[in-house]
């Protein structure tokens, strides 16, 4: 039976043995110590008996405050492997000189520079991102939950099926050796025809439906769901940037799906959107996917200068200087991420007119980012600074951001990015704000609202470690690659010649050295506070004096978030409460109306992986079976109608009176 | 830094646009880091000497200051880019030797064809009749004019010491201006990943003066060996770090061939197919004008549910072909771009005769007319 | 938010009776409709690629030589019918009388599955003259354009039959209300989407 190939491909489509790469000794490496670390993971949840309860309380959740943990552990597990990546590419630029090869050929090293572009953006940033606003938007607007707690779930899912995919990649099959964007005709049958840009197109499908419907949750969370009070121009401006970072999810994450719908349709049918041959154009792939790219880029930053605009007032005692401006700061910043995504690609040849267009709408944004950067100056005029983790995240990023900010204006000159464009200098900039940013803002966002989430504080004295190795490595790693680009280097170059750039690669690799201490600081963090919670517990929910809705309930805070929902009168909603002696309701609890649990959410998210690796693998009767099972489950989950029940007032009066009595406990040791 | 200290006038310029824009922005971003770091340190928690308002939140005067400053800023650095970018635009045939330094009259720049393969560089002269692979020289203070384009995928075409980058895409052409100022040995390379062999596609610019110019162009006719489609159709197969090589000779419309993606004969160029399409393409007789591809140079296969791979075929033959492409050798500069975008130049209108759609098979060359 | 814009007296901190926050109806709509949206961009995603690719034919056929303007107006026809009786079906749940609103639901069903038929028709028909989406850049995104809409037509149909079925268990619950509507949106999208693709497509095909 299994010498008849036909059968064979019948069965397993493209996928052999052969897919396994068991001649590759580093993947096979890699795969055992996954595969041991995975083994160990399972084994140790099966002893202490917990599956059970991840399945009951975790996985089946919809409780947004769990699925923005889930969304963080999800984005943290791919930083390392995302890392690993980049490590590997320091690696082998600083040792790829004088005609040696490095340790990686171009098979490997083309599959990892993609990798690490696609995971750090999709699986990293995106994930981190998305969790802190799962996490803090309803809390800071008074709300009990998100708006379809059930589709948030499912969201999740599908996010953590897109990563899976990626995962997958590695150990059967390749991925994709094209570039994080997949540019054809390189990234066409002709010339990739392997399984590496399916995997790409199919991992970012999966993960853009959850991406897509987690915006059009957010977006419809915060219109709607806003407690009494709350006007527009009262929302915390956290949940000011996540509005708009939604609206832009919703208006560029079709235009990403409808694009690689079009690869694929290449790949799969050969139609001609983007060939060379019977008219297509390769150049219109390029426009499409910037069109979606640059307002990914804001995606990212906006809550991140949310993240920096709450701390900057927290830990400076202050309302926050200008928010008006700081809003509509926000607001402009969405609406010109559309008109500046030819400024990826000045070099195609687009003309003089065109050019300096897309160039100087690309240097307007710097405006209103620039008020930001002020605007958080000014809060820390006349503030009182309290240097915790969260605010050093805050004034690094001031002065690692600004840096890149003026690199990117550089880049927005036409001429000046004729010389740069494609170089280490633009690989540089880009890192420059995305982790001077973003990743600095994530970093800020994690240390302030830990104890929120979980009841106790991170560990100081390894969040500084972190920190210092982060900051420090991020300016070896990256200052050198602008040096470098100065001097005419490009990217994605495995092999160099001129043996008098290895110093600034060897710089650069240190600096990763740095960051990988950071990371490793990071975990060593995390694993401290947990065994050090007693004394780093915070039992008045309130641990940084904050200004906003989240810090009135308890943490972290119950299922239901407010036992009452919160009337506001100001902007700094839970400072204002503060200073008028608001006293905390202890009797007159009601029965309160929550959504259900549901494991649904994995069942269809599981189904979508397995309809995607067939597509992958071209296995087509499993294609057509996950296809048929998917959208079977998917109808009858409709057909259940009871997804809520109610907390009854009892359980409401037992858990706020706990609260009562340990916030009496605080009051009497303080 | 070869980007900071360029040898062609128009890196330079390019320079000069990026230290200008730098210390333009330099006005706002040093104050600020500046304030950062003063205003962290003075407002700390410990300092109890510093005033403390935690209710100050608005100030109108500042306010217009910190959105006036960056506008201004931006408005200054506007009228620099719309300018420079104007100026500095590939497509515009320069307008200078050098600072100071105005184009004699009678100058004639220099052309070059440049076709991206994978993975190594073909460069045609076609005023020397020579070709050369991963090796370019131009005479110092001769504007250089070249025609950019690539055989299989995108790349981009950038010599950092000579002028900035721009890309090299199939089926497409993308010109650059430029002129090498100081003779010596320069770099070249593709700046955009285009698979495997990317490392190795680098190849030697040199900058002459006239003597070592035409000792440069003597030696390549002395190479011997002649460029013709065949011999191009080998080349053009996928190798990398390919050693110089030098072609005495080189098929007049080879370039034009390879731009309009119909080396091989008997396929249909796309200058020829972007006119028919103009005018309405061949009609339901159209459809069946496609034959199986037989040459790739990947052995592509084709989609798991799409046909097998095919091309459109040339309705002309392949001697009416050959005729018109040589009636055509003294024609003006190819300007049937397939593809244009807003800055490329559409194609000339050609008054062609259109075959009618029902005689295909026996028609004549739009070149003919 | 209902409540969010009227006076409240400001030395109260919370409400002693809220309503529920879980999945309300107002939310399901403006959902619903940020999704609707989204998925037009996806639909201007393929119009702007016909645009760019429509009058690519790679020396094949043209619209005027293919297009067949009398059954598309057929065809046209025939969605819009469907959405007119979907509005009949919603006046009628709007009375609360669930029988002549499944008939109307039929009747609906029918006329996109005419619908789709034509359109399979007409994608059957140039296929076997070899028009295939392969052929050239302007077919690959007609078909892309016009099998998205249709695909989209089917997912509704299978929609709608689900949802007949749900109020023929349930009747018309306040559940089963916000669904229709839903789909109502939903269908009505398609016709709109469908009138582009006619006037863009179909009739300035014709005039090219």
């Amino acid at each position: 039976m299994f010498d008849n190939p036909a059968l064979l491909k019948a069965i397993f489509g493209r996928l052999t043995l052969e897919s396994l790469p068991l001649h590759e000794p580093i993947v096979v490496a890699t795969f055992i110590v996954v595969a041991l670390g995975g083994i160990a993971l399972v084994g140790a949840l099966t002893y202490f008996k917990l599956w059970g309860y991840l399945w009951r309380e975790w996985f089946t959740s919809v409780d947004h405050k769990r699925i923005g943990v889930m969304y963080m552990v999800l984005g943290i597990v791919m930083l390392l492997r995302g890392f690993s990546d980049a490590i590997m590419m320091r690696l082998q630029q600083a040792m790829a000189f004088g005609g040696s090869e490095g340790y990686l050929n171009s098979h490997h090293y083309d599959q990892i520079f993609t990798a690490h572009g696609v995971i750090m953006i999709f699986f990293v940033a995106m994930p981190l991102v998305t969790g802190l606003m799962n996490f803090v938007v309803p809390l800071q607007i008074g709300a009990r939950d998100v708006s379809f707690p059930f589709l948030n779930n499912f969201s999740f899912w599908m996010t953590v099926g897109g990563a899976v995919i990626v995962m997958m990649s590695l150990f059967v099959g390749e991925f994709a050796r094209t570039g994080w964007l997949a540019y054809p005709p390189l990234s066409g049958i002709g010339y990739s025809p392997d399984v590496g840009v399916d995997y790409y197109i199919w991992a970012l499908q999966v993960a853009g439906v959850g991406t897509l419907l987690s915006g059009v949750n957010l977006v419809c969370t915060i219109v709607k769901m806003r407690a009494p009070g709350m006007t527009m121009m009262r929302m915390p401006i956290f949940t000011w940037t996540a509005l708009c970072t939604n609206v832009l999810i919703v208006a560029a994450f079709p235009v990403l799906t409808a694009v690689l719908a079009l690869l694929a349709l290449d790949r799969y049918i050969g139609t001609n959107f983007f060939t060379n041959d019977f008219g297509g154009n390769p150049m219109m792939y390029v426009n499409l996917i910037w069109i979606w790219g640059h307002p990914e880029v804001y995606i990212l930053i906006l809550p991140a200068f949310g993240i920096f605009s709450e701390v900057t007032s927290a830990f400076c005692g202050k309302r926050l200087f200008g928010y008006t401006s700081m809003v509509y700061a926000t607001i402009v910043i969405t609406i010109l991420s559309y008109l500046v995504w030819l400024h990826h690609f000045f070099t195609m040849g687009s003309g003089a007119s065109v050019n300096s267009f897309f160039g100087i709408t690309t240097m307007i944004i710097s405006i209103p980012t620039g008020a930001k950067i002020f605007n958080w100056l000014f809060t820390m005029y006349r503030g009182r600074i309290r240097f915790e983790l969260p605010m050093m995240w805050t004034v690094a990023f001031m002065l690692t951001f600004v840096v890149g900010g003026m690199t990117g204006v550089l880049l927005a000159v036409p001429p000046a990015d004729f010389v740069l464009h494609n170089s280490l200098f633009l690989v540089a900039h880009f890192h420059n704000v995305i982790i001077g940013g973003v990743l600095f803002g994530l970093f800020a966002g994690i240390s302030y609202w830990f104890p929120k989430a979980f009841g106790f504080r991170l560990d100081p004295f390894w969040g500084k470690m972190s920190f210092w190795f982060w900051v420090v490595g991020f300016w070896f790693a990256f200052m050198p690659l602008y040096m470098l680009g100065l001097m005419g280097v490009t990217r994605r170059l495995r092999t160099f010649e001129d043996p008098l750039l290895q110093i600034w690669f060897i710089i650069a690799a240190f600096g990763a050295f740095l960051i990988l201490l950071g990371i490793v600081s990071f975990l060593i963090q995390i694993f401290v506070s947990v065994r050090r919670r007693e004394q780093l517990r915070d039992d008045t929910g309130d641990p940084w004096d904050g200004r906003t809705l989240e810090w009135a309930t308890s943490s972290p805070p119950p299922v239901y978030n407010f036992a009452f929902t919160p009337v506001v009168h100001d902007l700094d909603a839970w400072a204002d409460m503060k200073k008028r002696g608001y006293q905390r309701p202890l009797t007159g609890f009601r029965d309160i109306h929550m959504p259900r649990n549901t494991g649904a959410g994995v069942i269809l998210a599981g189904l979508s992986v397995v309809l995607a690796v067939a597509l992958i693998w071209y296995i087509w009767w499993l294609a057509i079976v996950s296809f048929v099972a998917l959208i079977g489950y998917a109808i009858a989950h409709t057909f259940n109608y009871s997804r809520d029940f109610h907390i009854p007032s009892s359980d409401v009066a037992r858990v706020e009176d706990e609260r009562t009595r340990l916030l009496a406990a605080e009051g009497q040791a303080g | 830094m070869v980007v900071m200290n360029p040898a062609g006038d128009v890196a330079a310029q390019q320079r000069d646009l990026l230290v200008v824009s730098t210390a333009l922005m330099l006005i706002v971003i040093i104050p600020v880091m500046a304030l950062t770091i003063f205003f962290a340190w003075r407002y700390r928690q410990s300092n109890r000497e510093a005033r403390y308002e935690p209710d100050w939140d608005h100030s109108t005067h500042l306010e217009l200051v910190i959105w006036a400053v960056p506008l201004l800023i931006i408005i200054c650095l506007g009228a620099v880019t719309w300018m420079g970018t104007h100026l500095l635009d590939p497509y515009r045939p320069i307008g200078r030797v050098a600072a100071g330094k105005p184009l004699p009259p009678d100058v004639r720049p220099l052309e070059v064809e440049v076709v991206a393969l994978d993975w190594k560089w073909l460069f045609i002269y076609p005023e020397y009749g020579v070709a050369v692979v991963n090796e370019l020289a131009a005479p110092v203070d001769r504007p250089i004019s070249f025609r950019i384009t690539s055989a299989s995928v995108m790349n981009s075409f950038y010599i950092p010491a000579l002028a900035g980058q721009i890309y090299a895409m199939p089926g497409m052409e993308t010109r650059l201006h430029a002129v090498i100022n100081k003779s010596g040995d320069y770099e070249g390379f593709s700046a955009n990943y285009s698979g495997a062999g990317f490392s190795g596609m680098r190849f030697a610019f040199h900058g002459l003066d006239d003597a070592g110019f035409q000792a440069w162009i003597a030696k390549a006719k002395d190479g011997g060996g002649k460029l013709d489609r065949n011999g191009y159709l080998e080349l053009e197969q996928p190798s990398e770090k390919q050693p110089v090589r030098h072609y005495a000779a080189v098929d007049t419309d080879l370039y034009k061939a390879i731009l309009n993606m119909c080396v091989e004969l008997g396929k249909m160029c796309m200058s020829e197919m972007s006119q028919i399409d103009a005018k309405g393409g061949l009609g339901m007789a159209g459809i069946r004008n496609t034959l199986p591809l037989l040459y790739d140079k990947f052995a592509r296969r084709g989609t798991i549910f799409g046909p097998a791979p095919s091309y459109v075929a040339s309705i002309c033959t392949t001697e009416e072909a050959l005729a018109a492409s040589k009636a055509d050798q003294s024609a003006t500069p190819m300007t049937s771009t397939p593809i244009v975008g807003a800055g490329l130049q559409r194609p000339l209108p050609l008054s062609i005769r259109l075959p009618s759609p029902s005689a295909t098979g026996t028609l004549r060359s739009p070149f003919n007319s | 938010m209902a409540h969010a814009d009227t006076v409240i007296d400001d030395t109260i901190f919370h409400l002693e009776d809220d309503h529920g926050h879980a999945e309300s109806g107002s939310s399901t709509m403006l959902g619903f409709w940020i999704y609707l949206m989204s998925d037009c961009l996806i639909f201007a995603m393929l119009f702007a690629v016909y645009g760019v690719l429509g009058g690519n034919y790679a020396a094949g056929p043209a619209p005027k030589d293919l297009f067949d303007l009398p059954l598309v107006a057929l065809n046209t026809t025939m969605l819009l019918l469907s959405s007119i009786t979907y509005g009949f079906a919603m006046l009628e749940m709007a009375k609360g009388r669930v029988r002549p609103m499944q008939v109307w639901l039929v009747i609906t069903g029918l006329f996109g599955l005419a619908f789709l038929g034509i359109e399979l028709y007409e994608f059957a028909h140039f296929i076997h003259e070899g028009a295939t989406p392969q052929r050239s850049g302007f077919l690959s995104s007609f078909f892309t354009l016009v099998g998205t809409h249709g695909l989209h037509v089917t997912f509704g149909l299978v929609w709608l039959v689900v949802l007949m079925v749900q109020v023929s268990r349930h009747g018309l619950i306040a559940a089963n209300q916000r669904r229709l509507m839903c789909l109502s949106m939903f269908w009505h999208f398609l016709d709109v989407i469908w009138i582009g693709v006619f006037t863009f497509v179909y009739l300035m095909g014709m005039l090219r």
